[in-house]
Formats: structure tokens, C-alpha cells, sequence
């Protein structure tokens, strides 16, 4: 029983890494905000970077979500 | 919890529906070979449908059909340049089959066949070594410079060099990774919020209603994102081996 109670706690604490993911997205989105408020006729041609920094940065938050199934269902 | 059988994990099991051996080799049909069938069928009968009637001025079907092709030429034409709508046909297969896989998962009973990820590995594989053949094809031993930009300073390529030839390997791994994770824990999410409303009985259930409902928007979002994002993910691969640097 305490292995799997050493699981949970482990898998928490994978979690934990999410927190990165949650600001990097954010940082991405709000500077998209920032530079289309500046010049909104560079909207359409910054969507592409936009999103592109949102999915690699999205990326690294959705491995520690990965690492913590894996605690969780191994 | 992953044993229960209709805990948040039960969706994403595979079940044998026709069971086929051929040599040792497992090729039953799956419910997960269903939903990839279903997905190519929707696509095609999505543009049969809307390319039935031709008409200068597009029916409404025919702009649905107008406006996905429009989207994706557009996109690889501004990510590879004109060299790359060759490849066009592939890319936009892939985004619609992911895109119809995703939705076609978000159907409640449904299964969602990006949420495994040797589905999506053999996907971003395929890619990646299309890609490497690409680049040997088209620059030949040249394509290594790829992995170190010219007027690279000596030590700094001793850096430089190692780091790149990682984010190159690196890449069906984070492409693959990023689709399934996404799907599994929309899903999962979806299911552990479903379960409160149980729990919760018919008055405060209410609350975790709204909360499906929410993140049933969003997942309608994201699955298209994340086809989006595939798409554009291939598109920067083959930008990289076509015109280097």
C-alpha cells in the first residue's frame, strides 16, 4: 500500500511541471495580444508564430503530464 | 482504478471486433481500424458531396470544401514556398484525417484513435523519414549543414552541433507526444468531470454540467488546434529540407 501512496505523491509531483506549460502559453497568447493592439495589420501574419509558440511550448508541459500517467497507470 | 471497467481509461481500450492472424501477426479489426475507416469516409463523402455540383459562384458545401483547401494551400505555401505544393496532397490528407479522427472522438461511445500513441508515432515516423529523404535527395551530403549553420564560430559548433542533431531526432517524438497527450487528457478530463455529476445528484450536479459543457467547447477547439498545429508542425519539417537555411 505504501508503494502506491509513493505513486500518487509521484505523480503529483510530475504535475507540478504543468506550471511551466501554463506560463510559456500564456506569455505567448498575451505577447500576440500585446503586438496586435500595436499593429493589428500584422495580424494575420502573426498568427502562424503564435500558434507554432504555443504548440512547442505546450509540448514541454504535456510531458511531465505524460511522465505523470505513466506513474499513475504502470 | 486502470482495472475498473468503466473508469476514465475504459474509453481508450482496443477491442477486436474481427479477429484476424495472418502469420503470427495481430491484424484483427479494431475499433480503432472503425474510426480511422470513418474518418477517411467522412472526408470523402464530405467532398464528394460538396464537389458534386460545380458552380462558379461556390453552394454552401462547396465553400466548406473551398475554404479547408484554401486553408491549408495557403499555409504551405507560406511556410515551404512554391517547391512545397507538391507535398500538398499529403498535408492535406493528414490534416483532415486528423481532424475528422479528433472530432469523430469527441462523440460521446466514440473512440478516439489519436489518443493512441502508436498511431500518431507511425504518423510523425513516416513524416520524419520523409522529410530526411527529401533533404538527402534534394542537397545530398549538404543537408548535414542543417545541424550546423554556416559562420558558426568553431567552439561555439561544439555547442551548437550536438543540440541541433537532438532537436532533429527529437522531432516524431514531440510530434506524436503532443497529439496524443492533448487528446488523452481532454478525454480523461471530460470523463472525471462527467463522474461529479453523478456524485453529485440531480440539483448540485448542475455545476459540473456547466463544466462539461465548457470543456466540451473547448476540446472542439483544441481538437481542431491540434490538427492545425500537426499540419504546420509538417510543413516547418519540410520548409527545413527543401530550403535550407
Amino acid at each position: 500500500m505504501e508503494t502506491e501512496a509513493a505513486k500518487m505523491i509521484g505523480a503529483g509531483l510530475a504535475a507540478i511541471g504543468v506550471i511551466g506549460g501554463g506560463v510559456g502559453v500564456g506569455t505567448v497568447w498575451g505577447s500576440y495580444m500585446n503586438a496586435v493592439a500595436r499593429n493589428p495589420s500584422m495580424e494575420d501574419k502573426l498568427r502562424t508564430p503564435a500558434f507554432l509558440g504555443f504548440a512547442l511550448s505546450e509540448a514541454t508541459s504535456l510531458f511531465a503530464l505524460v511522465i505523470a500517467l505513466i506513474i499513475l497507470f504502470t | 482504478m486502470a482495472a475498473e471497467s468503466h473508469g476514465p481509461m475504459h474509453q481508450f481500450e482496443i477491442q477486436r471486433w474481427i479477429p484476424l492472424d495472418i502469420g503470427g501477426v495481430d491484424i484483427s479489426y479494431t475499433n480503432s481500424a472503425l474510426f480511422m475507416t470513418l474518418a477517411v469516409l467522412a472526408t470523402l463523402t464530405l467532398f464528394w458531396v460538396a464537389t458534386r455540383h460545380r458552380t462558379m459562384v461556390p453552394s454552401r458545401w462547396q465553400s466548406v470544401a473551398e475554404i479547408m483547401y484554401e486553408f491549408v494551400g495557403g499555409m504551405v505555401k507560406d511556410n515551404v514556398g512554391l517547391a512545397g505544393m507538391r507535398y500538398f496532397p499529403f498535408i492535406f490528407t493528414l490534416f483532415m484525417f486528423i481532424l475528422f479522427g479528433n472530432f469523430l472522438g469527441l462523440l460521446p461511445y466514440s473512440f478516439t484513435f489519436t489518443s493512441h500513441i502508436v498511431v500518431n508515432a507511425v504518423l510523425a515516423m513516416f513524416i520524419f523519414i520523409a522529410v530526411t529523404v527529401i533533404g538527402f535527395a534534394r542537397h545530398g551530403m549538404h543537408y548535414f549543414s542543417l545541424f550546423c549553420p554556416p559562420g558558426t564560430p568553431l567552439p561555439v559548433a561544439f555547442i551548437l552541433v550536438p543540440i541541433e542533431v537532438m532537436s532533429y531526432f527529437i522531432r516524431p517524438v514531440s510530434l506524436s507526444l503532443r497529439l496524443f497527450a492533448n487528446m488523452l487528457a481532454g478525454h480523461v478530463l471530460l470523463k472525471v468531470l462527467a463522474g461529479f455529476i453523478i456524485s453529485l445528484g440531480l440539483v448540485f450536479g448542475i455545476i459540473p454540467f456547466a463544466a462539461v459543457f465548457a470543456v466540451t467547447l473547448l476540446e472542439i477547439m483544441v481538437a481542431a488546434i491540434q490538427a492545425y498545429v500537426f499540419a504546420l508542425l509538417t510543413c516547418i519539417y519540410l520548409n527545413d529540407a527543401i530550403n535550407l537555411h
